[in-house]
């Protein structure tokens, strides 16, 4: 086991992290910049040092900082959480080279399957089904056109480099088509450095539905079931839930089949989510990309699985194997969550950062608060909105949305805008009631509101 | 106080002690109340977040800031381990009382084997060092005060 975990993220994933590590009895170091000094984290950890100024380019995104961090400390590892460097192959390669431990998979498994197109041939090639589409990167606007009318419209331009939703765009026809290739490539240039471009059929009114996988050095690959992740706005989550109210017993099967084939078939470590797009009618998945990281949802899988995925990564990259009990682990009840943000959803979504002056968070059976946000906290303009995971679990779905109805009503967060009032409107929505929704469920309920 | 003068380096000590073994000061309760009695609870008005105008240490001691010579503080630009000379055998870069011109090492951070010169932005002289050698450093912790 470690002896000291540098935790290289912010926020309540490095929050969620330290308390890991205080439970399995390791130390934590944690890494910060001059806007987070303040932050909750920064406190809990055994060791923490300063890295920059508040843009995260000049100070969580900065590789040489955060390795240097862990040699002044003797960290032995760096737990990397989610978004920041946690998908960079170069940062675990460094790792990797400076003899500390990347709490993830290899780098090499990293740059497969974080390359979008690489790891769509990759699923090709195991018999997992992926959305027709280019064969690859498609060399530019033209030859994207060829592809999306020989596929058929309306179809998506995603960047191979892309990530969190950026970098893709829809074509409903011909006619935008160019307008929209380019628009994609450019957005995927500024944000990633890399323009290329591959395209997809565009399924319509689709389900997001993940998997999450693990697997350890001692032959262990499994998956834990899946979340539905449909409720997003702009392609950015706003509620999650375990299990999906929509796939069939035999469809989880065929999905769950699919997903350890292809992580057996890299020979994949640690923790991973499978993202999949199923069909209106749920009759077909699509594979769409891999997460090689912890994902900000895992909650609702470790609530519904009893299992503790943070230390599960720890213990898997300190060469020890998944815990027994998550071994053959059976699901139980139903857990919702909602990620709280900064921003005024009444006003266009506007982030929202200030001093909360007063934080009261729901408590009782079933609900589960992951926040690094206290009473006078102030919300930094820098990064991310998210502020706080509201994780209501159940033994059913109908229960669990009435207690995700009573935790919502008594989170007071007072100083800034939310996006609880939101939720709370969703929440309460036969659609959601029903298990009824899409990908684009939310987009027409707001442009249903503005017509109002 | 008459401690605090000498280079500053008793006040240094104490900073890397805590520093180099931050194993809790306190409990976690005493951290936690103690970091939520120092924000602002402002009554109510959503507030711009405060630019931090000074550099951060984690590691400053608790019985108050030291009174701070004049002067304006070369702070570090990086992550790594401070050495005032470039190798064990050879002089210090600076001493307290030279004069530095703009573009003259002042000192070595070194981070993942590399040894990386800090040069001095400006000229001036040096009137403290604020770090002992072979100590580690974050960003923004004051290497030296130059008037």
């Amino acid at each position: 086991m470690f002896k000291r975990v540098l935790v290289a993220n912010r926020g309540e994933i490095a929050l969620r992290i330290i308390r890991a590590c205080r439970e399995l009895g390791v130390e934590s170091v944690a890494v910060y910049s001059e806007a987070d000094i303040d932050s909750m984290h920064v406190q809990l950890a055994d060791d923490s040092v300063c890295i920059g100024p508040g843009p995260s380019k000049e100070s969580y995104l900065k590789p040489d900082r955060i390795i240097a961090a862990a040699e002044i400390t003797g960290a032995d590892s760096i737990h990397p959480g989610y978004g920041f460097l946690s998908e960079n192959a170069r940062f675990a390669e460094i790792c990797e080279s400076c003899n500390i431990t990347f709490i993830g998979p290899s780098a090499e498994v990293i740059r497969t399957m974080g390359d979008k197109n690489t790891a769509r041939a990759t699923a090709t090639a195991n018999g997992v089904p992926v959305t027709p589409g280019s064969d690859g990167i498609v060399a530019d606007a033209v030859e994207g056109l060829k592809v999306a009318k020989e596929v058929g419209f309306p179809v998506m331009i995603k960047a191979t480099a892309g990530g969190g939703g950026r970098g893709m765009r829809p074509a409903m026809s011909e006619d935008e088509f160019k307008s929209q290739f380019q628009a994609a490539s450019k957005e995927a240039e500024a944000c990633f450095n890399n323009g290329d471009c591959y395209i997809e059929k565009l399924v319509l009114e689709p389900h997001h539905i993940e998997f999450q996988v693990l697997a350890d050095d001692h032959g262990n690959y499994f998956h834990l079931g899946e979340r539905d992740c449909s409720m997003q706005r702009r392609n950015q989550k706003i509620i999650e839930e375990c299990p999906s109210p929509l796939i069939s017993h035999e469809m989880r099967e065929r999905m769950g089949e699919a997903s350890v084939r292809l992580i057996e078939s890299i020979s994949y470590r640690n923790a991973g989510t499978i993202e999949y797009l199923v069909n209106a009618d749920a009759t077909d998945f699509y594979f769409m990309e891999m997460n090689t990281r912890i994902q900000v949802e895992h909650p609702v899988t470790e609530e519904v699985m009893g299992c503790e995925l943070i230390k599960e990564q720890i213990r898997i990259a300190s060469g020890e194997p998944v815990s027994s009990h998550v071994l053959g682990v059976e699901p139980r009840g139903h857990s919702i969550e909602c990620r709280i943000n900064a921003e005024d959803p009444y006003n266009n979504f506007t982030p929202s950062p200030g001093t909360i002056d007063l934080w009261y968070a729901p408590g009782g059976k079933g609900v589960r608060v992951d926040s690094h946000v206290y009473s006078g906290y102030t919300v930094p303009p820098h990064y991310d909105s998210m502020i706080a995971k509201l994780i209501v679990t159940a033994s059913s779905r109908e229960v669990a949305i009435a207690r995700m109805k009573r935790a919502l009503s008594e989170f007071t967060i007072r100083g800034i805008k939310t996006t609880i009032p939101f939720q709370q409107e969703i929440i309460d929505h036969p659609d959601f009631i029903a298990g009824k929704y899409d990908i684009a469920w939310v987009a027409k309920y707001l442009n249903e509101k503005k017509g109002e | 106080m008459k401690l605090m003068d000498e280079h500053g380096l008793s006040q240094f000590q104490y900073e890397k002690e805590d520093f180099n073994l931050k194993l809790k000061k306190g409990t976690d309760i005493e951290e936690i109340q103690k970091l939520i009695a120092s924000v602002p609870s402002g009554g109510g008005q959503v507030a711009a977040p405060v630019p931090v105008a000074a550099p951060a240490v984690a590691s400053a001691p608790d019985g108050g800031a030291p009174e701070s010579p004049s002067g304006e503080a070369i702070s570090s630009p990086m992550v790594g381990t401070f050495y005032r000379r470039p190798s064990p055998d050879e002089p210090d870069f600076v001493n307290v009382g030279d004069t530095i011109s703009e573009g003259q090492t002042l000192c070595i951070i070194e981070a993942m084997k590399v040894m990386n010169e800090i040069k001095a932005e400006r000229s001036g002289t040096i009137i403290q060092i604020c770090v002992d050698d072979g100590t580690p450093v974050q960003f923004g912790d004051d290497l030296f005060r130059v008037q």
